[in-house]
C-alpha cells in the first residue's frame, strides 16, 4: 500500500475523546474538495478506530493509519463524496 | 463559517448525522421561522427548533401568560403569569440557546397585517388557535409562496399538514372554507389534553427542521392524524384542488379575508 498522496490539511486532535474526534474531522473534511487528504492526529485509542470507520460510512477512503508513538496516530483520509443527501 | 467550541460541543449530535453534519447546522442558524402563537403547539416548536440552532425566531401573540394555559404551554411558567407571552417564550428559548435571536411580533395578525410580518422569513408554523387566523395565514402563505406548517389539536386528537404552495395542496384545498359560526365547540369548551400540544408541536418542528435541512419526505399532500387514546398515527393522501379558491387555477380569492372570530376570544 505505498499510495503516494499529498496531505491538503492536518487537524491535531490530540486530547479530544469520542465523539468530538469525528466531529471535529467531519467538520474539517467538509470544507476540504474532492479528491482532497485530510490528515488526523489522534492520541485517543478508541478513536482510532471509530474515527476512519464512521469516515467511510460517510463515503470517504481511508488511505492510511500510522502509528507514531506509543500514543499517536496519524489517519489519512481522502474526501471522496459530499455531503450524504436523500 | 467558523462553529465555536460552545458551537462543535451544542450541535455535535447533529453534526454527526451524515444527513445533517456542519453544513446542515450553518443551515439551521441561518434559517428563519416565524411561529403564529407562543401556545400549546408553538411553545414546544419553539423550544425545540431554539435546541437545534435555528438563529431567528419569530414568535407572533398578543395574549398574556394566563394559569390555564401552563398545563400544555411549556414555554412559559407560574412566575411570568401575567407577562406577554411573547416576551415569555423569547426569554425562554433565548435562555436555553444563546445562539437563538427571537423576534417578537405582540399583535394580533389581520389582514392588514400578516404579509409585513412574515415575508421576511422562510418558514411560517401555524399553532394558532382559531380558524379566522388559520385560513388568514394559509392565504398569506399562498400568496407569498412561504412554507407553512399547518396543525390544529383538539382534545385527544391532532393533525399536521406542511403545505408547500405551487408544489403541492393548501389548507383550502383541504377545506375551502371555515366552517359556520357555533358549528365548532369552542377551544375553551372541548378541552386538550395537555401532551397532545406537544406531541403535534414536536410533529411540527420535524417538518421545520427537515425544510431547512431539505431532507426526507415533508407532509406535503399529506395530512397526518393522531389520536392519542388510540395511540394511532395515519396518513391520508390530499390532492391539490384545482378549483382551490386561493391555489386553484383561477383563484377567486385575491385579498385577504378577515374572518369573524368566533372561538377563543378569551380577551
Amino acid at each position: 500500500m505505498a499510495e503516494e498522496f499529498v496531505v491538503t490539511r492536518t487537524v491535531d486532535l490530540k486530547g479530544q475523546v469520542c465523539p468530538y474526534t469525528f466531529v471535529r474531522s467531519k467538520l474539517a473534511i467538509e470544507k476540504m474538495g474532492l479528491g482532497e487528504v485530510l490528515e488526523i492526529v489522534l492520541d485517543h485509542k478508541p478513536a482510532v478506530e471509530n474515527v476512519p470507520r464512521s469516515m467511510e460510512n460517510e463515503g470517504q477512503k481511508v488511505l492510511k493509519i500510522d502509528q507514531t508513538s506509543e500514543k499517536e496516530w496519524h489517519v489519512f483520509i481522502r474526501k471522496d463524496k459530499e455531503k450524504v443527501r436523500k | 463559517m467558523e462553529f465555536t467550541e460552545d458551537q462543535i460541543l451544542r450541535y455535535s449530535r447533529h453534526i454527526l448525522l451524515p444527513e445533517v453534519g456542519g453544513e446542515g447546522q450553518e443551515k439551521l442558524l441561518s434559517a428563519r421561522v416565524v411561529l403564529v402563537g407562543a401556545g400549546g403547539l408553538g411553545s414546544p416548536v419553539g423550544y425545540y427548533l431554539a435546541a437545534a440552532g435555528v438563529g431567528t425566531i419569530g414568535v407572533i401573540d398578543n395574549d398574556r401568560v394566563e394559569m390555564s394555559n401552563l398545563q400544555r404551554q411549556i414555554a412559559h411558567n407560574t412566575k411570568r403569569l401575567g407577562v406577554l407571552k411573547a416576551d415569555s417564550a423569547k426569554e425562554t428559548y433565548e435562555t436555553l440557546n444563546h445562539d437563538v435571536t427571537v423576534i417578537t411580533h405582540k399583535e394580533r395578525l389581520t389582514s392588514q397585517n400578516i404579509k409585513d410580518i412574515i415575508k421576511d422569513y422562510d418558514i411560517v408554523v401555524d399553532g394558532s388557535d382559531n380558524f379566522p387566523t388559520r385560513y388568514l395565514v394559509n392565504d398569506a402563505c399562498v400568496m407569498l409562496k412561504k412554507t407553512l406548517i399547518s396543525a390544529a389539536v383538539f382534545r385527544f386528537e391532532g393533525q399536521v399538514m406542511s403545505i408547500y404552495p405551487g408544489d403541492g395542496p393548501c389548507y383550502r384545498c383541504l377545506f375551502e372554507v371555515p366552517p359556520p359560526a357555533g358549528m365548532v365547540p369552542s377551544c375553551q369548551e372541548a378541552g386538550i389534553l395537555g401532551v397532545v400540544t406537544g406531541v403535534i408541536g414536536t410533529i411540527q418542528a420535524t417538518e421545520v427542521v427537515k425544510a431547512i435541512l431539505g431532507i426526507g419526505e415533508p407532509l406535503k399532500g399529506r395530512l397526518l392524524l393522531w389520536n392519542a387514546l388510540d395511540m394511532d398515527f395515519r396518513t391520508v393522501k390530499v390532492p391539490r384542488n384545482r378549483e382551490c379558491p386561493v391555489c386553484g387555477e383561477k383563484p377567486t380569492i385575491k385579498e385577504l379575508i378577515d374572518y369573524e372570530l368566533f372561538c377563543s376570544m378569551s380577551h
